[in-house]
């Protein structure tokens, strides 16, 4: 009985049946036409058309080129985000004028400025990958700045009095203290930049996945549409489950979970 | 009297390194905005002084109105089904641990998708209008308001909430007795960060899922390639943003303090 119980009340188990029971719902709100086809075809025609999609390799390239900028973009502003935050980190006059800006900052349409990138750099990948940048170094910066500020100042001291050098304090006190707001940092990063790519896609480009599903959406082509968006979700869920098991074994062995 | 005197001086000092940095920002920003411009020249920009004259022109305009008012009719609505949806579930959850140990691994993993991805399933849904936008901006602004929400309830000191059991509080007068003041400076940053998202949420649902609203001028501005309105817009979008930005960040701050 205890187990029972145990077993009904594991969190992980209940959510997979909450997930599993929601799709099911779906699946009869499609079938029985509550939800037209047309807005919505039924969830286990979308994984059908899903898994042709991969297995001809109809987008292949589409797909390829997205992620291969969204890597891009998000390797670029982790690192140079860890960077400007280690700097602004130690002036305080440069955090007193950033904060506010990094308060306002997502709530500016940063696509704005795409025409721009694409005059200065040309229609290719670049001003995609500059959009998509900008949108993900601020969350980089702003969890780096977090994750500074929460360092122990004990732990400082004690890489003093051990006279460790700049490099080994970082890299044996600093880097590990705030490597949870780090992984938090380079989630966040990577969704801004599935974001700055696929939206600039969306607007203006000449492939990609989000040029495929606007292409498909306004062909009224759900056979292409929704498969490639479960695929973006499911990749970028996939990926951000990566990181959290991460995180978590980070703060197990500090014993901080 | 000279008391008097040092204390407005002292204050006129404190306003003013209170304000340092965002004024060192403004300044900042404009000398870039100007040197950007010097290099790029008219073709994708304009200087500060231009977008700054074209904005008070377009300000003048009888056709730019509907567009400013739909986007902030949109917005309103959002916000508001943006707290008080995000405040409910934040209690509900932050409250029923076991809900909260289930539902918040998932809004976390909803926060974290590119949201702008589901814009076609939006329009599908909702149509081409204003509730289309209007749920765009609350898929982006609720979850951040309903995180802080559930992380500040569960941060509340259980003695607090023991007395109110003892004081035989329902679940109504617990969430407004107790649990509300308790966790509202928590929750203030989470509607601040919601506020924000909102309005990008809205302003991307009008880019991409309407055909009107300022989000609309931006997106037809950049397929038309006029330069004067995209600068404007989001010069205007920037300074809202960034002015109620500001004030909501002065008052999470002394909430902060406070508590």
């Amino acid at each position: 009985m205890n187990r029972a119980v145990k077993l009904a009340t594991n969190p992980l188990l209940l959510r997979i049946a909450i997930i599993v029971a929601l799709t099911g719902v779906l699946e009869v709100l499609c079938r029985t036409g509550i939800i037209d086809r047309f807005t919505m075809p039924p969830p286990s025609r979308i994984f059908e058309d899903l898994g042709k999609l991969l297995v001809t390799g109809k987008l292949d390239a589409a797909i390829a080129k997205t992620l291969t900028n969204c890597l891009i973009a998000f390797a670029l502003a982790v690192a140079a985000g860890t960077v400007a935050g280690v700097l602004i980190h130690r002036s305080r006059l440069l955090r007193e004028m950033l904060d506010p800006l990094f308060a306002t900052y997502y709530a500016i349409p940063v696509f704005a400025f795409y025409p721009l990138f694409i005059i200065m750099f040309g229609l290719g990948d670049l001003p995609q990958i500059v959009i998509a940048f900008m949108m993900s170094v601020i969350a980089m910066i702003v969890n780096v700045l977090n994750g500074l500020d929460r360092v122990p100042p004990v732990l400082l001291k004690t890489a003093r009095m051990a006279r460790m050098s700049p490099v080994e304090t970082a890299l044996r006190m600093t880097l590990p203290s705030a490597a949870p707001h780090l992984l938090t940092g380079a989630k966040l990063a990577l969704a801004y930049a599935f974001i700055g790519i696929i939206g600039s896609e969306f607007i203006m480009s000449r492939g990609g996945m989000g040029f495929e599903i606007a292409f498909a959406y306004t062909n009224f082509d759900n056979a292409i549409m929704y498969p490639l968006i479960v695929l973006i979700l499911v990749i970028s869920v996939a990926v951000n489950a990566l990181l959290g098991v991460w995180e978590r074994r980070i703060l197990t062995r500090r014993g901080l979970r | 009297m000279s008391a008097a005197v040092g204390s407005v001086v002292s204050i006129g000092g404190n306003v003013l390194s209170r304000w340092r940095g965002p004024i060192l920002l403004v300044a900042g920003l404009l000398v870039l905005w100007q040197l950007l411009y010097l290099i790029v020249g008219d073709v994708a920009l304009r200087s500060p002084l231009g977008t700054v004259r074209f904005t008070i022109e377009l300000l003048g305009r009888d056709t730019f109105w509907p567009n400013l008012t739909e986007t902030a009719k949109a917005f309103a609505v959002a916000l508001v089904i943006s707290i008080v949806l995000g405040l409910a579930i934040g209690f509900a959850l932050g409250f029923y641990r076991l809900a909260g140990a289930v539902f918040e691994p998932m809004l976390v993993a909803f926060y974290s998708i590119p949201k702008l991805t589901l814009y076609p399933i939006v329009l599908l849904a909702f149509g081409l209008g204003m509730p289309a936008k209007i749920a765009f901006g609350v898929i982006h602004g609720v979850v951040p308001v309903a995180l802080f929400t559930i992380a500040a309830v569960a941060n509340v000191k259980p003695v607090l909430i023991k007395t109110g059991r003892v004081l035989g509080f329902g679940a109504f007068d617990m969430v407004t007795q107790v649990l509300f003041p308790a966790a509202l400076p928590e929750i203030f940053s989470g509607i601040r960060i919601g506020f924000a998202l909102t309005l990008i949420g809205t302003l991307l649902g009008e880019m991409f899922a309407s055909q009107r609203g300022l989000g609309y001028m931006l997106m037809n501005a950049i397929g038309l390639h006029n330069v004067d309105i995209i600068m404007s817009v989001t010069f205007m979008i920037t300074v809202f943003a960034a002015t109620v930005s500001a004030v909501l960040l002065a008052v999470d701050r002394g909430l902060h303090r406070r508590g």
